[in-house]
């Protein structure tokens, strides 16, 4: 428990464990409306076709269907996630993109009857050549995946800082490297759903295992042709999001259309499959850097070009792009960065945001050249990261401002934790240990829409009978924590205990809050709670210092009692007037201070229903250049990790043995949570390290489209992962606190590739790790 | 399709229920019977969310056909906890932070409770093996290794069989 606060900083249990535990907890597929119908996709098979023509006759003519949506009876209006790049249909309109891409769907009475409406569905398709293949997706002759890319080019970034060409001149030591992972899934454990349903004053609500509900209710909007007021999306509980659920889907749309075209509910699930088909997750990356340094291992420049393959939609991709290049820009003193990122367009699932968006495989990259950089000049690779870290108050060469920066901090937490100094390096009989460092945004400092808007709206009502407060906010709650976080918050400022609050997340009616994304909502939803909390105890304090004619400055909350000038004060006029309330409270007070729930009800009687409103909108951010939006935050949060790894010799499997985290938070508002994040930002990283890999076939089918043949770690690929966490207490973040949920998972696949070449000598430059790749490399170096 | 009448105790109580013979344990559970807290994560037995107790052992619901279940005992994560009173796992699961999502919270707590029916004392390990077959992607297990660890010490203190 922190000493400075009475909840912010200890380990509260989450305010929706008991009903998770309980199996109370109700997710979008647990929902049931009368009447309700089933929704079901028809799904392109072909990677590239034109659509020829589409015979719906028959699934109409089903018994037990209600309708059948094609792109002749439904909107043709683009959508997407830029809004210069809207490049996406609900269906095919003339060609389909990728096997997946959705052609028709289907309401039924049941979901078999919808399925066997699908097979009735005839689709003429006229194949097209598929752009599979990211480098070849540029070539001139390569047909076009969507008209308005040129070259299949949906992005191209070309930023300069300082001057790279001299520096170069100036370097002691010049590396160059590569590094490619594959396309990843989410693999979160709930599988996208959609609940429609349209009231008789037309109004639509939808419920949605999204992690952005207000994106999507423009979305549905827009695509929809209705004012946004007459959209309502709520989050039941979700499954996890991870980035893939924050883009507005085909499927949320199409449910929204056959429950407007039926006039009743209807729901749509996702099957393990189409989770793969649908994609929206990381990108594959093709990094290629030249880091230079002098003498004392002082980092002068970074050349960086990356190509990062999308699939079939721009989806995220184009923040990914700015991403993959801007977060380099920290946390080490960089003086010259040159970038040059291709974000193209091919017949594959398209890939959007996950975990780290954008800078994971960049990070990994350069994290590796720093080990090997480290190795030539002779230095402790822990030593050459501390001669270039970033202190705070220092701005980075593409403009990134360090509000908090604990990086040093980091660094030598691991470097105890896990006993770095006594450890012998560079065995290469399979044991080995390496050490990374990584950097993230707290928070995009622009929406994805060009508005002043505030990011984030919060409200919080005090019962008027006393005891508790309710909070109301759009905040997406996917499992990271955010709705503990917001009770914590208040709970603080306010005095009272954690119990005493409800929060009310998720649900576009209650307020604004632009959703899980960017780390942001600890940092931006977090300070509009803290405001709305801080109106209401001004509310109150008000009401009780005009009852007891003592200025409000006198008056402050401690333990959940009212205080005058730090003593009791003289509450007698007002406990006697409460003695002339015949309400049934039989909780009268007899203690000597005025408790939270006496002065809140005495602030309902003065004033009626008190109510207390924040928001949150971070301050101009960024340099003038172009793409400079990307990559600015209101604050960073940066960590460091130390992997030890087993490496057979003869088979390649990597087993890692223990990792030391470190994450600077800036405060902890629930140690418990930080942990947790920190841990799966660990296993995320693992899996992409060791194991995971969407697999295509030569025809752009995903040929591993389930739990099985996708592996994820399991409990037993895990190793102890032992969590430190740091705290430098940012300017801008409520009572210090910064993001913990993407930062935690930058070091992962750097740390396990440094350890993986501390035991065996093996470059890995492409992910991920299998044993296939490592024993193939060791073959390839002992011959 | 003809609908088949069988018997079966769920969470203690015996219920009679008419099923098509196709239909999974999962679909009985969740549609008919409306005890949506055993989740479905992939419909193919990899990922352990639909895990229910079918006579004390740990089974992937939708693996299971409902008629398999005739005659005999299936608990759900509805059926652990007395009235208000938690489980020592789910108390554990709670105050050790082994929650995220919560999406496989259920089939997680259930296969923690069978396996500690039968390991009262095990070690980090042995926890591990046990919830191999149950995914999570949020924790990294670590909290759920713990709290199970955590559950076996309450059960101990409690003296009685989990």
């Amino acid at each position: 428990m922190s000493e400075k606060y009475s909840v912010v900083g200890g380990r509260h249990a989450r305010v929706d464990a008991l009903d998770k535990v309980t199996g109370r907890a109700l997710y979008t597929d647990d929902l049931k409306r009368p009447d309700m119908l089933h929704g079901a996709l028809l799904h392109s098979p072909l990677a590239h076709a034109r659509v020829v023509a589409i015979d719906t006759t028959r699934a109409e003519r089903l018994p037990g269907v209600k309708a059948v949506l094609t792109a002749k009876n439904a909107p043709h209006t683009f959508f997407g996630v830029s809004p210069a790049r809207y490049d996406e249909q609900v269906f095919a309109v003339d060609k389909v993109r990728y096997v997946g891409d959705e052609v028709a769907a289907v309401a039924a009475v049941d979901r078999d009857t919808a399925l066997e409406a699908l097979q009735l569905i005839k689709v003429e398709f006229e194949p097209l050549e598929a752009v599979l293949d990211g480098h070849a997706a540029t070539g001139v002759d390569m047909p076009r995946v969507h008209e308005m890319y040129p070259q299949n080019i949906a992005a191209r970034v070309e930023q300069d800082f300082g001057d790279v060409d001299a520096a170069r001149g100036e370097a002691f030591v010049v590396r160059r490297g590569t590094l490619s992972n594959k396309m990843q899934n989410g693999a979160f454990l709930e599988p996208q759903c959609a609940l429609c349903e349209v009231d008789l004053t037309g109004r639509l609500t939808l419920w949605s295992s999204t992690q952005a509900p207000h994106y999507v209710g423009r979305t549905v909007a827009m695509v929809l042709g209705m004012p946004e007021h007459k959209v309502r999306v709520v989050m039941p509980r979700v499954g996890g999001g991870f980035g893939p659920k924050a883009a507005a889907s085909s499927m949320e749309l199409a449910t929204c259309l056959l429950s407007r075209a039926t006039g009743r509910p209807v729901k749509t699930v996702f099957t393990r499959e189409q989770v793969f088909l649908h994609g929206r997750a990381r990108h594959q990356f093709f990094h290629e850097m030249e880091i230079g340094v002098d003498r004392d291992g002082k980092l002068l420049y970074l050349d960086h070009e990356a190509l990062l393959d999308g699939g079939a939609y721009a989806s995220f991709g184009i923040a990914t792009v700015y991403y993959a290049g801007s977060l380099l820009g920290a946390p080490y003193r960089l003086p010259n960065m040159r970038y040059r990122g291709t974000r193209v367009v091919t017949n594959k699932p398209a890939c959007g945001a996950q975990r780290g968006h954008g800078g994971v495989i960049a990070r990994a990259l350069f994290e590796l050249q720093l080990d090997l950089i480290a190795e030539e000049l002779g230095l402790d690779p822990i030593e050459l990261r501390l001669r270039n870290v970033m202190e705070a108050g220092e701005t980075s060469c593409n403009e990134l401002a360090m509000s908090s920066l604990g990086m040093r901090e980091c660094l030598e937490a691991v470097r105890a934790g896990s006993g770095w100094d006594a450890q012998t390096r560079r065995r290469r009989d399979g044991k080995g240990i390496g050490v990374a460092c990584g950097f993230f945004v707290s928070g995009a400092g622009y929406p994805i829409y060009r508005s002043r808007t505030p990011h984030c709206t919060v409200e919080i009502k005090v019962d008027e009978a006393g005891g508790g407060i309710e909070i109301r906010s759009g905040a997406a709650e996917i499992g990271q924590g955010c709705e503990t976080m917001m009770a914590t918050i208040a709970a603080e400022v306010l005095s009272i205990p954690v119990e005493s609050v409800r929060v009310r997340s998720g649900d576009t009616d209650l307020t604004v809050d632009l959703g899980a994304y960017s780390s942001r909502t600890t940092l931006m939803t977090g300070q509009a709670t803290k405001a709305a909390a801080e109106s209401v105890r001004r509310q109150v304090l008000e009401v009780l210092a005009e009852k007891l004619d003592v200025p409000v400055a006198e008056l402050t909350l401690e333990g959940g009692l009212v205080k005058v000038g730090g003593g009791p004060g003289d509450f007698d006029a007002i406990r006697t007037d409460y003695l002339k309330e015949h309400r049934g409270w039989d909780d009268l007070p007899g203690g000597e201070f005025l408790t939270f729930t006496e002065a809140t009800r005495l602030a309902f009687l003065e004033r009626g229903t008190i109510v207390g409103l924040g928001q949150y909108r971070p301050p101009p951010l960024g340099g003038s250049f172009k793409g400079a939006a990307v990559g600015t935050s209101p604050a960073y949060g940066c960590s460091a990790q130390v992997a030890e790894v087993d490496v057979d010799l003869e088979t390649g499997q990597v087993k890692v043995g223990r990792v030391t985290a470190a994450h600077d938070c800036g405060q902890a508002i629930n140690r418990t949570q930080v942990e947790g994040q920190m841990q799966g930002c660990v296993s995320m990283g693992l899996g992409e390290a060791l194991m995971e890999e969407v697999v295509f076939g030569p025809d752009g089918r995903v040929l591993n489209p389930s739990l099985a043949d996708y592996r994820i770690p399991t409990a037993v690929d895990m190793p102890e992962i032992s969590a430190l966490v740091v705290e430098s207490n940012e300017p801008n973040g409520p009572f210090g606190a910064k993001e913990v949920g993407e930062g935690g998972i930058m070091p992962t696949i750097p740390a396990i590739l440094t350890a993986i070449y501390d035991a065996t000598g093996v470059v890995i430059d492409e992910l991920p790790a299998s044993p296939e790749r490592i024993r193939d490399r060791l073959r390839r170096s002992s011959t | 399709m003809n609908k088949r009448l069988m018997e079966l105790t769920v969470n203690g109580l015996r219920r009679e229920v008419a099923v098509e013979p196709r239909r999974t344990l999962l679909e009985l559970l969740r549609e008919d019977l409306e005890l949506t807290g055993t989740k479905q994560g992939c419909g193919e037995g990899d990922c352990g969310a639909c895990v229910v107790l079918l006579d004390g052992v740990p089974v992937n619901a939708c693996l299971v056909l409902a008629l398999e279940a005739e005659g005999r005992d299936v608990l759900t994560i509805e059926g652990l906890a007395r009235g208000t009173e938690l489980h020592p796992i789910q108390q554990a699961f709670v105050e050790v932070g082994a929650v995220q999502c919560g999406f496989c919270t259920p089939g997680m707590v259930l296969t923690a409770k069978a396996f500690l029916d039968s390991h009262p004392d095990p070690d980090g390990d042995e926890v591990r093996q046990a919830i191999s077959g149950n995914l999570c992607r949020c924790t990294g297990y670590q909290k759920i290794v713990d709290a199970i660890l955590d559950a076996a010490r309450r059960l101990h203190e409690k003296g009685g069989a989990a």
